[in-house]
């Protein structure tokens, strides 16, 4: 999959150099005037509402849908959407739409995975290169190089090739290909807070080396990497979805987003629903978190 | 100038060396056995001890890790990088019979996504009023957030079965590449014009635009001669990045439009858990990633002057 850090690439840029916070943006504004901002623009409504749906299909499947997503009713295969089947059925008679509801759990449990272990592996990676500098942070920095220069979903292939498949691995494969982003904007940002005046003064108070780095540098550089994290969630959901239509996912009867399309394929000339509507439902989830971090991005350097 | 691409050259070994051996660390360092990822090729059984046995001895498995390093290492320096082990052919003549067909695809994305990325930069940072500028520069947004596999399938459904315009499989002649370079360019076009487009924003409000228009030189002029040609390095420097995430993408895209090729031997190699035939691909993409950045630095010297003489990119 090419998008994997395309947006990476076209929205990282400006990343390296963080406009550091006001006092205005520590404190905040009010509460109400951040709600009215937020109906202000419909598009970031409209991604809200999308992002809440996908998040409670992934933990409460049954609130949208009381169908069985295994179930088979070969009576009733390849039906085109209808009320009774809002998605139409496959060629086994199941429900895509259930389908595409339970998988998101899946999906979704790959994605939290994926981010979460860029943004914590490439968060101390990066902390730890900034912070001490000197060899070590050369030595890092040379890796993080050549990991960028090699295509993550290449990266993500060989991960998987050790590994072997299942939806945890290809989380695992997608996340590992993230971690040389998260080093360098956690890095580049951690060299900025590191000669700050209150960090100086942290160590003519005697601080030890751990206190200075977890209590005073690490809250203050964390912000940039968790604006990476809100971006990274878009590309983790595609990078998932990716690796799942080539079928190194789940097994079978599991319903994952990448795989439903996948196995549609071979009905596309007379289902063209069981390829279309769950690819919209990817691009959907893909495109309201988007929005949304470029929102919490914009709102960072706006203030 | 000599110096320049001295430096150049040796920082390309540098990082074909380094990309081997991250790829080995990969596929030999990381938790699972290879022998018994050799041993199953992708099914689910478990071998005999005995046979694990043979097999370590076979591939050297047996040995030091450090020691097994050196000797691919320098097997691969001499152009032998093992053989693959679903196939028992050597890995440099399985990734050699598949290439051509993988880069012509490539590059014909390549060309196709920085034609398609500038032509929306350029119009869309042309006309004077925000509203159509917005809207324009919505479209990559929207392009980045499709599954690549997903557009793919909706091209062959419209475009094969449904008007039967072109073939939806297959390596046969030009028609059946028109698809695939199509689906395989639209997130990296959609890069490239995101760039293009802020960094021909910045060039329109320096000094030198506005001077030109005050010796009366034409918007269109301006637009095309002197602003486009200043924004175009941020651009060109991503080229690099940009064809080896394109190269990746064939994975996907030739799976989709069944073509034979690179991206389809990665994944069978991945299926069947084929470790030496995966690490040659890494190797061959960053091969691409290096040849590409070195063309690109011959490049830059034609835009901007001062690059060769300073030795160092702007």
């Amino acid at each position: 999959m090419t998008d994997l850090s395309l947006t990476q690439v076209g929205l990282g840029l400006d990343r390296d150099e963080p406009t550091p916070p006001t006092d205005a943006a520590l404190r905040g504004p009010s509460r109400g005037r951040d709600l009215l901002r937020l109906l202000a623009q419909p598009g970031l409504v409209l991604a809200v509402i999308v992002a809440v749906l996908v998040l409670l299909a992934a933990f409460f499947p049954s609130v949208f849908t009381g169908r069985d997503p295994l179930e088979a009713v070969p009576k009733d295969k390849l039906q085109g959407p209808s009320l009774e089947h809002l998605f139409g059925t496959d060629q086994l008679g199941r429900d895509l739409f259930s389908r595409v509801v339970h998988g998101a759990a899946l999906s979704m449990k790959a994605t939290v995975i994926a981010v979460s272990l860029g943004l914590v592996l490439g968060s101390l990676i990066g902390l730890i290169s900034g912070f001490f500098g000197g060899w070590l942070d050369f030595a890092l920095m040379r890796v993080v190089e050549v990991v960028l220069a090699i295509p993550s979903l290449l990266l993500s292939l060989a991960i998987i090739t050790a590994l072997g498949f299942g939806t945890v691995n290809v989380a695992i494969a997608v996340g590992l290909a993230s971690v040389a982003r998260f080093a360098r904007v956690m890095r580049s940002e951690v060299l900025r807070v590191r000669g700050a005046v209150f960090v100086e003064a942290a160590k003519a108070a005697g601080a030890r080396w751990y206190e200075i780095l977890f209590r005073h540098v690490l809250p203050s550089a964390l912000g940039p990497a968790t604006v990476l994290a809100a971006l990274d969630f878009g590309i983790a959901i595609l990078a998932v979805s990716a690796l799942s239509f080539l079928g190194y996912g789940a097994n079978a009867p599991a319903p994952e987003w990448g795989s439903l399309v996948a196995g549609g394929r071979t009905y596309i000339t007379s289902a063209w629903w069981l390829t279309v509507l769950p690819g919209v439902v990817v691009m959907a989830a893909v495109l309201a978190t988007n929005r949304i971090s470029r929102a919490v991005d914009g709102g960072r350097s706006r203030s | 100038m000599g110096r320049y691409l001295a430096r150049r050259l040796a920082a390309a070994v540098g990082v074909l060396w380094a990309a081997y051996t991250l790829a080995f660390a990969i596929l030999y360092l990381l938790p699972g056995d290879p022998a018994e990822i050799l041993a199953a090729g992708g099914e689910n059984t478990d071998p005999d001890p005995a046979a694990l046995e043979k097999l370590r001895a076979e591939y050297g498995l047996d040995r030091p890790i450090a020691e097994q390093y050196w000797d691919k290492l320098w097997a691969a320096l001499h152009g032998n990088f093992g053989v693959s082990v679903t196939s028992g052919r050597p890995v440099t003549d399985v990734i050699k019979d598949a290439a051509p067909s993988t880069l012509l695809l490539t590059f014909g994305a390549l060309a196709a996504a920085i034609i398609g990325g500038a032509l929306l930069a350029l119009i869309a940072t042309y006309p004077r009023g925000a509203g159509l500028r917005q809207l324009l520069l919505s479209l990559p947004s929207l392009a980045v957030s499709a599954p690549t596999f997903w557009v793919g399938l909706i091209l062959v459904q419209l475009l094969s079965f449904q008007w039967r315009l072109l073939p939806a499989i297959g390596n046969e002649g030009w028609k059946s590449l028109v698809m695939p370079v199509v689906t395989l360019a639209i997130p990296v076009s959609a890069v490239v014009a995101q760039v293009l487009a802020k960094s021909l924003l910045t060039e329109l409000g320096s000094p030198y635009v506005e001077i030109a228009h005050a010796k009366g030189v034409s918007r269109t002029r301006i637009h095309l001669r002197h602003v486009a040609r200043n924004a175009a390095i941020p651009t060109l420097t991503l080229v690099g990045v940009l064809t080896g995430e394109l190269l990746a993408g064939t994975v996907v895209v030739e799976t989709v439009f069944s073509r034979a090729g690179i991206g389809r031997v990665t994944a069978a190699a991945v299926e069947r858990q084929d470790i030496p035939v995966v690490l040659g691909v890494v190797v061959f993409s960053a091969a691409i990633f290096v040849v590409v950045n070195l063309l690109i630095d011959l490049v830059y010297p034609l835009l901007d002057p001062r690059i060769a003489q300073n030795g160092a990119r702007a």
